[in-house]
């Protein structure tokens, strides 16, 4: 792990080698801000809290963040790049890692820069900042499961078109699995243990439990098990393909 | 140094490397020749750890590649074919990461980046984008990359195609003044190459190994190692041939031409039983050539092309398949 810093760094810096970087962040804040002011009508709720605005969390992230992580390893694949990185002296499990965190630390800081409306709601009220906190917790729990889910896809292709649209694919069936429009369409098909398992495999579900401001143990160990999870999955992809010569 | 065990590589039903074995000391500059496809590539990656071996083994020293490649990474430089790089970074960028990879800190990475950009000329580039570099440059960031670390071993592939001459000349002499303390290995199909920096040569073709030797010994295989070539004028030509194959037919097997506009190459190869080998050929040739002084502009022995050797394995081969 001793060059983990130099692989984030890199990757980290990457995001920013163009002017994309920011117009990423400058759409992202956009969107997520007309979610909540136009389309969850903010002001006319008149509640003191962010709810509103971190519902739309999982359902931008869910096309915005498959972009961040898309050129992962497709990138790497397209221009051959992934030869050097592969033949240097690092360990596999490092540069996956690597990339990961530089990922997820752009998202992170695209997350924190919505802190404005933290200030707003402050100021216009008195909301519990605890439950805010929690709420942002959660949010980049989702975040960090999307990234997971996205390089995960990115590891399977040299084309970050398709890694792109995969990903929006398997974060929505991640996602969609909670949401209430599907678990009442199955409530009438598939008994009641069936579909409890079915809806505690959603994002949604977990992420839920978490804007409620509860932090609870099991939606920490489903969103670990799922991050942890796709990262095996990169790795065996990434170490599998190599042996086909790719 | 390195050496290496009857390494083969499937990729499914295809087999891109049979077989192969070979050793390698420091000091040795190792040529791998062969059409496109041969397997040197899928050679070159399995010496560096990006592949694994369907079946044999490459030792570097006492190091296993296979079961320790991170080990043997640290000792190795390696230019991908293409010399592949991250094109948004700049060289300067670029070289630093590569110096964290390598655990180059304080004064001895200041000196082996200097030592790096000073060898391959970089200075004036650092600062741009690799993706807005020319080929040369970009070949010579990934050369950079490569020698960092003054590896043990330096593995290249196609380290000067598509260069221009100038750019060929100065990788060339980028290579030999590694050559001395290094295990080289290059990759190439320029014959000329094989020539100007390898000690050592190896012809592969559809993952075996046909021959190996010394440039020399390879090119002596040649037919035309021990030939005389004469250039003569174009109109005299005909005439000339006729007169040697009279002249020395017990010993010529075949005067072969080869027109040049106003020049003819004359290649008379003498036969392999011939009692007239080497000067005494030479000397035997121009004596038939006293009378048409005149029309010859040059006279000298033939030590042999790699080209013919290269073209007669390697299509042979293909015909056989």
């Amino acid at each position: 792990m001793k060059h983990l810093g130099a692989i984030v760094g890199r990757e980290f810096a990457a995001y920013f080698a163009t002017p994309l970087g920011v117009v990423f962040i400058i759409v992202f804040l956009l969107t997520l801000n007309m979610a909540t002011f136009y389309l969850g009508a903010y002001f006319e709720v008149g509640q003191a809290d962010l709810q509103l605005f971190f519902n739309f969390h999982p359902w931008v992230y869910l096309f915005f963040l498959p972009a961040i992580s898309m050129r992962l390893w497709a990138e790497e694949r397209r221009n051959g790049s992934i030869e050097l990185l592969l033949s240097l002296p690092i360990a596999l499990v490092t540069i996956i890692i690597g990339k990961y965190l530089a990922a997820l630390g752009f998202a992170a800081l695209a997350l924190a820069l919505t802190f404005p409306v933290w200030l707003s709601v402050n100021y216009l009220g008195t909301p519990d900042n605890g439950v805010i906190v929690a709420n942002y917790i959660g949010s980049l729990l989702v975040a960090a499961s999307y990234l997971a889910i996205g390089i995960c896809m990115s590891a399977c292709t040299r084309n970050q078109i398709i890694a792109f649209v995969t990903s929006v694919i398997v974060c929505l069936l991640f996602t969609l699995s909670g949401a209430p429009l599907i678990l009442d369409l199955l409530r009438e098909l598939v008994p009641q243990v069936l579909l409890e398992t079915f809806a505690s495999f959603s994002i949604l579900t977990h992420f839920r439990t978490l804007v409620n401001g509860v932090i609870d143990g099991r939606s920490l160990v489903f969103f670990g098990a799922l991050i942890a999870g796709f990262l095996a999955a990169t790795m065996i992809i990434v170490d599998a393909k190599r042996g086909e010569g790719a | 140094m390195i050496e290496v065990q009857n390494i083969s590589k499937q990729f499914g039903d295809f087999t891109a490397v049979d077989d192969l074995s070979f050793q390698l000391a420091r000091g040795d500059v190792l040529g791998f020749l062969g059409p496109n496809g041969a397997g040197k590539s899928t050679t070159m990656k399995m010496l560096v750890g990006f592949l694994r071996p369907t079946r044999g083994r490459i030792m570097l020293d006492d190091i296993d590649v296979l079961t320790n490649p991170l080990a043997a990474q640290r000792r190795i430089g390696y230019l991908p074919e293409g010399a592949p790089a991250w094109s948004e970074m700049t060289p300067r960028a670029f070289l630093k990461f590569i110096a964290s990879i390598r655990d180059l800190s304080g004064s001895i990475r200041v000196k082996a980046l200097g030592r790096a950009i000073e060898l391959t000329s970089l200075h004036g580039v650092l600062d741009q984008p690799i993706d807005t570099l020319s080929k040369g440059y970009r070949r010579r960031v990934g050369l950079a990359q490569a020698i960092m670390h003054n590896p043990d071993v330096l593995i290249m592939d196609e380290p000067t195609d598509g260069l221009d001459p100038n750019q060929k000349a100065h990788i060339r002499a980028a290579i030999k003044e590694m050559a001395h303390r290094t295990a080289i290995i290059v990759s190439t199909h320029i014959l000329e190459e094989v020539d100007a920096i390898c000690t050592r040569a190896m012809i592969i073709d559809k993952g075996r190994l046909l021959t190996a030797g010394t440039p020399a010994q390879l090119a002596a295989r040649s037919r035309y190692c021990g030939a005389v070539e004469v250039v003569v004028a174009s109109e005299a030509a005909t005439l000339i041939a006729t007169t040697l194959t009279q002249s020395l037919g017990e010993s010529i097997l075949e005067v072969e031409l080869a027109p040049q506009g106003t020049q003819t190459r004359l290649y008379a190869i003498p036969k392999t039983d011939s009692k007239l080998t080497g000067s005494a050929f030479l000397l035997a040739v121009q004596a038939q050539l006293a009378p048409h002084a005149t029309a010859v502009a040059s006279l000298a022995l033939h030590g042999g092309r790699l080209d013919d050797v290269f073209a007669e394995l390697t299509l042979t081969e293909s015909a056989r398949a």
